[in-house]
């Protein structure tokens, strides 16, 4: 059945992939919009992009047919926080590319050079369904991480979906650590670094409007880019008593703007009020929040700010004093009052086990069903791992659901994708069917029966 | 046991020159003392129960069988009857109607720090390595445990997870004794120990020990310093033993006790079980040559995520596997896992188990196998359910020494039951009831019957559904 069923994807192959028009008939469809399931439903994609999805879609003359029928057919799976293909083994495994321990730049690193789109977790990954990633770099000397990318995790050189699309900040007890042993230190810093970014003399004048300049074109670039790192003339003047290096001030001025998200980690009630609280001094701040294990204690604060939460999904334990009030329900209850949530990975294995956030989503759907707790209906909960992380980051047009118009990422499982025991029988990243082969699945048949008879394992592959 | 010849022998030549000493000197040795081998006793005791029926559930014995519309009886806190619906209910019995849910055995976890790397995880009671030596078989995992960790009752809660094996940590080559736990809650750890559970060794190899101690510019720093330490260690224990047996027999003066000598004699006579982390197949084949050359038996590799390249090997050790449904990559010795490790195991015929070693996977380890039945099936290897139970109840009860009394739903055993609201191979499915020794200590429908550690009173979310 699966033989057969490959049999035909592979056909379609044949033919230049992403510019074909494919349509995938007869499953289980979910949009990942938050809408329910709909059996028997039809996805067609054409140039790699979705053009129809749902119940009575219209199949285009000449389309690739994928008969999914028995199957069920979701966008891919959007990882909502992760730090996927910049290490390829963590732990005394050589150089990693997830943090800086001892480089003089915070702010300013873009963590898009560091991917790897071999990384064997990328394959991995895929090959479990996952289609996109929001990635971070961890933070080291700085509250600041560096700016993070969405990338696509097809088999192929170019990852980048998006560079430069976030500035990460720590601003609980980890952003405390890295300042130097407090969480009121941490606020200077952040303060004092948007102070300097503001000081930049391509940056003054939008805060002053008072047109003072110098006809030397070096001194008012056009800045297409306001983070590419670059500082002209005059920017190199600021304070006697900056502690950013210069490029790290220039990096927070497209934050400043408002023109960069900025994702703050944090995870205790009063931490998550306090980053809210920083739109006081700075409105333009394009927050959201990270982790927000005790989110649910702050609902409405966090509601009326309308500001996004990539939460962590199943936190529960006490495992730190600023998660004291950590439970499996805080997603649902955050939800519950409007909040708009989805599922990240902080801290949580989250280099290469994005798979678990199907698992994490399927679990707060359990969580209906057990009296006193606040879980999540099926369709919401495939949102908060598909559109819901692209809308956070302001994507949501152009990821995470099959919306028409949205990028073909689209994945065709065998059964019910929150259930971890469905497989994924194939995956489309812009149009383009993926390899689900991976070092995994190779060792595995290269194990799987034992036998040294006539050749050592080594010769079979 | 595995036997030593050469062990034997040395012991042989021992005894032939006792009779000599004898008759010089008859009267001087004093009898021997036997030494206390269980000093810091179980005080757990079972807690009152109902006689209670489930009935119309499907149920998984955890030996392999399934039981559709079965009958669970228990009281007294022991398994009283198992069967079909034509099960005869005993008069005034409790009546729980399974309909549409599933009763298992509770699951044992045996691989777990909680206690001694307790949630909050604060340096002040990381409590798991005695990091200060390579060789430290003298401490012991139920010396550290903090009853208060709220790990244990999500572990109970969340997880059906009925009894747990506490380890000390693997920056050790010989990291100390283990403790198995009954998930109760309890003030003291002797009020949770499982009534005559045997001690185990944790034992590792590979990149931890020569990790840690190799930093510090100290012997291990490679693997084979790994090897040549633990043999030398060995060495000693055997040395250790001789005097021991020798006094035992014959009396005389008292042997020095070494407390570290004496986990390791345990070993040796086959009272103390090795769990033995270790990650890649060609480490876990030196591991089964050395206990062969010490003459000790390794119950169970723990973590080991190449053991599907050697299954044939642990199956001619009897050596069981406990293993991850897919952890991988994290360090160097994880990088071949694959999710079908079990599977494979299991299918070769060898002794396997899911286990945790963490805080959050215990609350799942359901959905763990759940995972591997999936990625098995996608590989064409079909496992049912109620065969795959065994390896969340009655292969780690066979690793800890205790299925003669729990892992199982057999007539005289210990009720340690899950009834789940759903089929528990179900992301959406979790515990409804758990009962401990046909105790019912966790009622989903009833806050009462949700325990709440001393920690967390008075905290945000105090008896909050966690």
């Amino acid at each position: 059945m699966i033989r057969l069923f490959m049999a035909a994807v592979l056909l379609a192959s044949a033919a230049p992939v992403a510019a074909q028009t494919i349509a995938i008939t007869g499953g289980t469809v979910a949009l990942g919009d938050g809408s329910d399931p709909m059996p028997g439903g039809t996805v067609v994609v054409r140039n790699g992009r979705i053009v129809a999805a749902g119940m009575n879609v219209p199949i285009p003359q000449g389309a690739q047919m994928v008969d999914a029928r028995g199957k069920w057919v979701t966008p891919g799976i959007v990882a909502g926080f992760s730090r996927l293909g910049l290490s390829e083994v963590d732990l005394s495994g050589g150089l990693t590319d997830d943090k800086a321990e001892s480089g003089p730049f915070g702010a300013a690193i873009d963590v898009a050079p560091g991917i790897n789109p071999s990384d064997s977790t990328i394959a991995v990954n895929r090959a479990d369904g996952v289609t996109r990633a929001i990635v971070a770099p961890n933070v080291a000397r700085s509250i600041f991480g560096g700016q993070g990318a969405v990338i696509d995790l097809g088999a192929d050189m170019e990852p980048i979906t998006h560079a430069r699309a976030f500035q990460f900040v720590e601003l609980g007890e980890t952003g405390g650590n890295t300042a130097g042993g407090s969480r009121p230190s941490a606020y200077v810093l952040f303060r004092n670094a948007l102070r300097e970014a503001s000081e930049l003399r391509r940056y003054a004048p939008s805060l002053t409007s008072s047109g003072v300049g110098t006809p030397d074109a070096r001194n008012q670039p056009v800045v297409r880019n306001p983070n590419e790192s670059r500082l002209y003339g005059p920017d190199a003047q600021r304070s006697d008593d900056v502690l950013l290096t210069r490029f790290d001030a220039a990096a927070l001025v497209p934050v400043l703007q408002g023109r960069q998200a900025l994702l703050v980690h944090v995870e205790r009630a009063r931490d998550i009020l306090n980053v809210l609280g920083l739109r006081r001094d700075y409105p333009a701040l394009k927050i959201v929040l990270v982790g927000a294990s005790e989110g649910w204690l702050v609902t409405d604060r966090i509601a009326a700010a309308r500001v996004p939460v990539i939460a962590s999904a199943v936190n529960d334990l006490p495992a730190s004093f600023e998660q004291l009030a950590a439970t499996q329900s805080n997603v649902g209850r955050m939800r519950e009052a409007g909040v708009n949530v989805s599922i990240g990975m902080i801290d949580d294995n989250d280099t290469r086990y994005l798979f678990n956030e199907r698992q994490y989503a399927g679990n707060l759907v359990g969580l209906t069903n057990v009296p006193g707790a606040t879980g999540v209906r099926w369709g919401e909960a495939l949102a908060m791992i598909t559109s819901r992380p692209a809308q956070a980051l302001g994507l949501g047009s152009e990821l995470g659901s099959l919306a028409p118009g949205r990028r073909a990422d689209v994945v065709v499982w065998s059964d019910d994708p929150l259930q971890v025991s469905s497989n994924v029988e194939m995956v489309l990243i812009d149009g383009v069917q993926q390899p689900l082969e991976t070092r995994q699945t190779k060792l595995r048949d290269r194990y799987r029966d034992i036998d040294e008879r006539v050749l050592p394992e080594a010769y079979s592959r | 046991m595995v036997s030593n010849k050469g062990l034997i022998a040395a012991l042989a030549a021992v005894v032939l020159l006792l009779p000599g000493c004898a008759t010089e000197q008859p009267k001087k040795l004093a009898p021997p003392v036997r030494v206390n081998l269980d000093p810091y006793p179980s005080t757990y005791h079972a807690y009152p129960g109902a006689l209670t029926a489930i009935r119309n559930a499907t149920v998984f014995d955890g030996e392999g069988g399934r039981i559709d519309r079965g009958t669970v009886i228990f009281g007294d806190g022991k398994v009283i009857a198992i069967g079909g619906a034509d099960t005869p209910v005993p008069q005034g019995a409790y009546e729980v109607d399974g309909t549409g849910k599933y009763v298992t055995p509770g699951i044992i976890d045996v691989h777990s720090h909680l206690g001694d790397y307790p949630s909050p995880g604060v340096p002040a009671l990381s409590d798991g390595n005695e990091a200060t030596s390579p060789v430290r078989p003298e401490v012991w995992a139920e010396h550290s445990v903090w009853p208060q960790d709220p790990g244990f009752s999500r572990a109970l809660m969340n997880g059906g997870v009925t009894t747990l094996q506490i380890l000390p940590g693997s920056a050790n080559l010989f990291g100390g004794r283990s403790v198995t736990l009954k998930n109760v809650p309890a003030r003291t750890v002797q009020g949770m120990k499982f009534p005559g559970a045997p001690y185990g060794l944790k034992m590792a190899c590979g990149e931890n020990p020569k990790r840690v101690y190799g930093s510090k510019s100290q012997m291990p720093q490679t693997r084979m310093g790994n090897i040549a330490v633990t043999r030398a260690t060995w060495i000693k224990a055997q040395a250790y033993k001789r005097k021991w047996d020798k006094y035992n027999k014959n009396g005389g003066e008292m042997p020095e006790r070494d407390l570290a000598m004496d986990t390791l004699m345990g070993v040796l006579s086959g009272q103390i079980l090795v769990h033995n982390h270790c990650y890649r197949a060609d480490e876990m084949a030196i591991m089964l040559d050395l206990a062969k050359e010490m003459g000790y038996h390794i119950t169970a590799f723990h973590h080991a995520v190449e053991a599907y390249k050697i299954a044939d090997l642990l199956k001619a050790n009897n050596t069981c596997a406990a293993v991850w449904a897919d952890w991988w990559g994290f360090k160097m010795e994880a990088y071949d896992g694959i999710k079908e490790n079990l599977a494979l195991l299991d299918r070769a015929g060898a002794c396997a188990m899911i286990h945790s070693d963490d805080p959050n996977g215990i609350q799942r380890l359901n959905q763990e196998v759940a995972k591997v039945l999936g990625y098995a099936r996608h590989a064409a290897i079909n496992i049912s359910e109620e065969h795959a139970w065994r390896w969340l109840s009655y292969n780690p009860a066979r690793a800890l020494g205790i299925s003669d009394k729990t892992g199982s739903l057999r007539v005289g055993k210990m009720a340690d039951v899950v009834l789940w609201n759903a089929d528990p191979f179900s992301t959406y499915a979790r515990p409804e009831r758990v009962w401990i020794d046909g105790a019912l200590l966790y009622y989903s429908a009833n806050p009462r019957l949700r325990p709440v550690t001393d920690f967390e009173l008075g905290q945000p979310g105090e008896g909050d559904v966690k």
